[in-house]
């Protein structure tokens, strides 16, 4: 393909962003933001001048919360509409059903969104925070604060399982007891039995790592049944905004480590927000994901310009290899990890108050991806394409 | 005293569970079990009756008036919706999935493009009550209770009053029902129209407990089909004694071993109950009678 289209050629023709993002079905509440954030940070770079003297153009499909719609619109855009890069999906199910298809095509793919970790394939840049950013800041942090005794109710599927073995690990490592952890099959709304259970076993801290809006009928359950534990959470508050959209105080007393959300208060994030409701001034909420898409795309821009205007994944590979591929987000600075193309973050502990106003009482600067790398995924040597959990590690070679 | 909170506690979890089946599956009980349109929209006027309960209660009218708003309102589009399109397909079960489906899809997506992706919602009132070491939200017995009620309702409506009659004449022998002057049309339209408002007056009753979404239907509808399918074609005789047996299985197994068993346990209930007992608990319990 480089040969077809040679450097000077290029200084002209626009480099094209495939967005494949939910814009109706279930996931749409979290995932609109995600396209308005790519779209406000190409408006920015066009207007400055593009990358290495290209404009960008996006190309925009509506992936219908539906994973073969993924399937079927990222051979369209690798293969008719032929991006230099895509941003795809929100939920692991829809991230895994389309990686085989990057992976085939040998395209470049951007993951803005948090997740259960362990994805080492060279095609994937995940822009979203990763268990061991969001649960060992969290968990020791509440364990010291409210207990030793955890129950995890967790959503039954990929995510919600590996993020509660993390769950795990990590109070075992600190010393708690997991008194109990149930798995909840998704589209599940009634939860008297789960709320009793938890009850019984009289837990310190909650883990509620449910996910989709029938499993957030939870909160206001057990709100109702005066069950009022402190609750940890790496999905809620920082993707789907609950505590905007449930009555007080169903989520009160609740913790959730974030990368960034629209409530963070420093003077980068107020421009940020400020030049976001200016395009797009009716946003129920700016959330987590929607600032990972933002920085992605200028990550992309300062990855492109050093590798001096190419686009090629192997250029932009040897560009994260030297290790300082960085950019000040609003969140703070970020930074890829070479090993495993994952992202360093500033992590916020957001603690939800009575009246479901956000506070922050501690923040973790520079929180680095490592489990990947320590447990053996180096993609500068070899890219075995897979995704490992802490039971499923990268075989040690 | 563990004994004890553990029996109080089974107990809720078992009427709650109770509960929450024959409310799913009162209306479906009229519009399948007795009239035998397989129904796919079922949820959809559950989400209707939630949506209408909500909006109404929002604007500072009493909960139980809202929901009979939600119930009202959902028993009119039924009424509607059976002189559009169900009408036409009496006796044709399998073009009524495909006609109700087509409708449950239009009402959810339409919801989502008219109204959003969601309804911000209402507390759930009455507080917590404290028995023993657990605590329990008063609405869930008021929801037991009203489920009672609601079966109770239904039975004397449809064994001591003149439309219950007509109601059960027409769907058994409609041509006969017509030569004896009763206006068949009327009934039809009336039975799917309280069939409908039990599914909005369902949806109103959970509504302060749950997030409003438009696909919320989904949430209901396969509990409801499960308790009418055990349950057979009689509305009281059926769905009550299903949603006691039902109940008791899915609290007792989730109770166990989490709510995927229960779910299981749900499953294979009515896997048994078809193979063993194709008409239902109420063909075997009428078969006996006779």
């Amino acid at each position: 393909m480089a040969l077809l289209m040679p450097m000077a050629a290029h200084a002209a023709d626009p480099i094209k962003l495939g967005v494949l993002e939910d814009q109706s079905g279930d996931f749409a509440l979290a995932t609109i933001g995600k396209v308005h954030g790519i779209q406000l940070a190409t408006d920015e770079i066009n207007a400055a001048g593009g990358i290495a003297g290209r404009k960008l153009d996006l190309v925009i499909y509506d992936t219908q919360s539906d994973n073969t719609r993924y399937q079927e619109f990222m051979r369209r855009v690798l293969q008719r509409d032929k991006v230099d890069a895509v941003f795809a999906g929100f939920s692991s199910a829809s991230r895994e059903a389309y990686r085989p298809i990057v992976d085939q095509l040998n395209g470049l793919a951007f993951y803005n969104n948090q997740y259960e970790g362990g994805v080492c394939d060279a095609h994937m840049i995940v822009t979203g925070a990763v268990p061991e950013q969001q649960f060992s800041t969290l968990i020791p942090w509440m364990m010291e604060k409210f207990g030793k005794k955890i129950y995890t109710i967790a959503a039954d599927y990929n995510f919600g399982q590996i993020s509660a073995e993390w769950v795990r690990n990590i109070v075992k490592q600190n010393g708690g007891e997991m008194v109990g952890e149930e798995f909840i099959p998704l589209g599940v709304s009634q939860f008297s039995s789960t709320i009793q259970n938890i009850q019984k076993a009289k837990p310190d801290i909650l883990m509620t790592l449910l996910v989709g809006t029938a499993q957030s009928s939870y909160y206001e359950q057990a709100n109702a049944a005066n069950l009022h534990v402190p609750m940890g959470s790496s999905v809620n508050v920082g993707q789907a905004y609950e505590h905007k959209r449930f009555k007080p105080p169903s989520l009160a007393n609740m913790y959730v480590t974030t990368n960034w959300i629209e409530e963070v208060d420093n003077p980068a994030s107020k421009a940020f927000v400020a030049r976001w409701h200016a395009k797009f001034p009716n946003e129920p909420y700016i959330n987590q994901e929607a600032e990972n898409s933002y920085l992605a795309v200028y990550l992309y821009k300062e990855m492109v310009e050093r590798a001096k205007g190419s686009t090629k994944r192997d250029d932009l590979r040897a560009v994260i290899a030297k290790g300082d591929v960085c950019f000040d987000a609003p969140e703070g600075k970020v930074c890829i990890d070479p090993k495993s193309q994952h992202m360093s973050h500033t992590i916020y502990l957001a603690k939800v108050n009575d009246d479901h106003s956000i506070s922050f009482p501690k923040v973790w600067p520079d929180v680095k991806p490592y489990w990947l790398g320590d447990s053996g995924c180096d993609l500068t040597k070899k890219n075995p394409n897979a995704q490992y959990t802490p039971s499923n590690p990268p075989p040690k070679s | 005293m563990p004994g004890f909170d553990a029996v109080i506690g089974f107990l809720y979890q078992f009427g709650d569970a109770a509960a929450f089946l024959v409310l799913c599956a009162s209306g479906l009980a009229i519009i399948f079990g007795m009239m035998g349109v397989i129904n796919l929209a079922h949820g959809e006027f559950i989400m209707g009756g939630a949506y209408t309960t909500v909006t109404v209660a929002k604007l500072g009218v009493p909960l139980p008036l809202a929901v009979l708003c939600g119930a009202l309102a959902a028993g009119a589009a039924g009424m509607v919706l059976e002189r559009l399109v169900i009408r036409h397909l009496y006796g044709r079960p399998l073009d009524t999935i495909v006609a109700t489906w087509g409708v449950s899809l239009i009402a959810s997506q339409g919801t989502l493009i008219l109204l959003g992706p969601s309804l911000s919602d209402i507390s759930t009132p009455l507080g917590s009550v404290e028995i023993g070491a657990l605590s329990y939200s008063v609405y869930r017995f008021v929801l037991m209770g009203v489920a009672a009620a609601i079966l109770l309702g239904l039975y004397v409506l449809f064994n001591f009053t003149r439309f219950g009659v007509l109601a059960r004449a027409t769907i058994q022998v409609p041509h006969m029902a017509e030569t004896l002057g009763v206006d068949t049309r009327l009934i039809y339209s009336l039975t799917f129209g309280i069939g409908a408002a039990l599914a909005g007056a369902t949806g109103g009753l959970y509504a302060p407990t749950m997030t409003l979404v438009p696909t919320m239907g989904v949430q209901f509808i396969t509990e409801a089909f499960v308790t009418v399918v055990v349950g057979g074609g009689d509305v009281f005789l059926g769905t009550a004694p299903a949603g006691i047996v039902l109940g008791f299985i899915k609290s007792g197994m989730t109770t166990w071993e989490g709510q995927l068993a229960g779910q299981i346990g749900l499953l294979v209930a009515v896997i048994l109950v078809i193979r063993v007992l194709p008409r239902g608990i109420s063909g075997l319990m009428l078969r006996e009678r006779a």
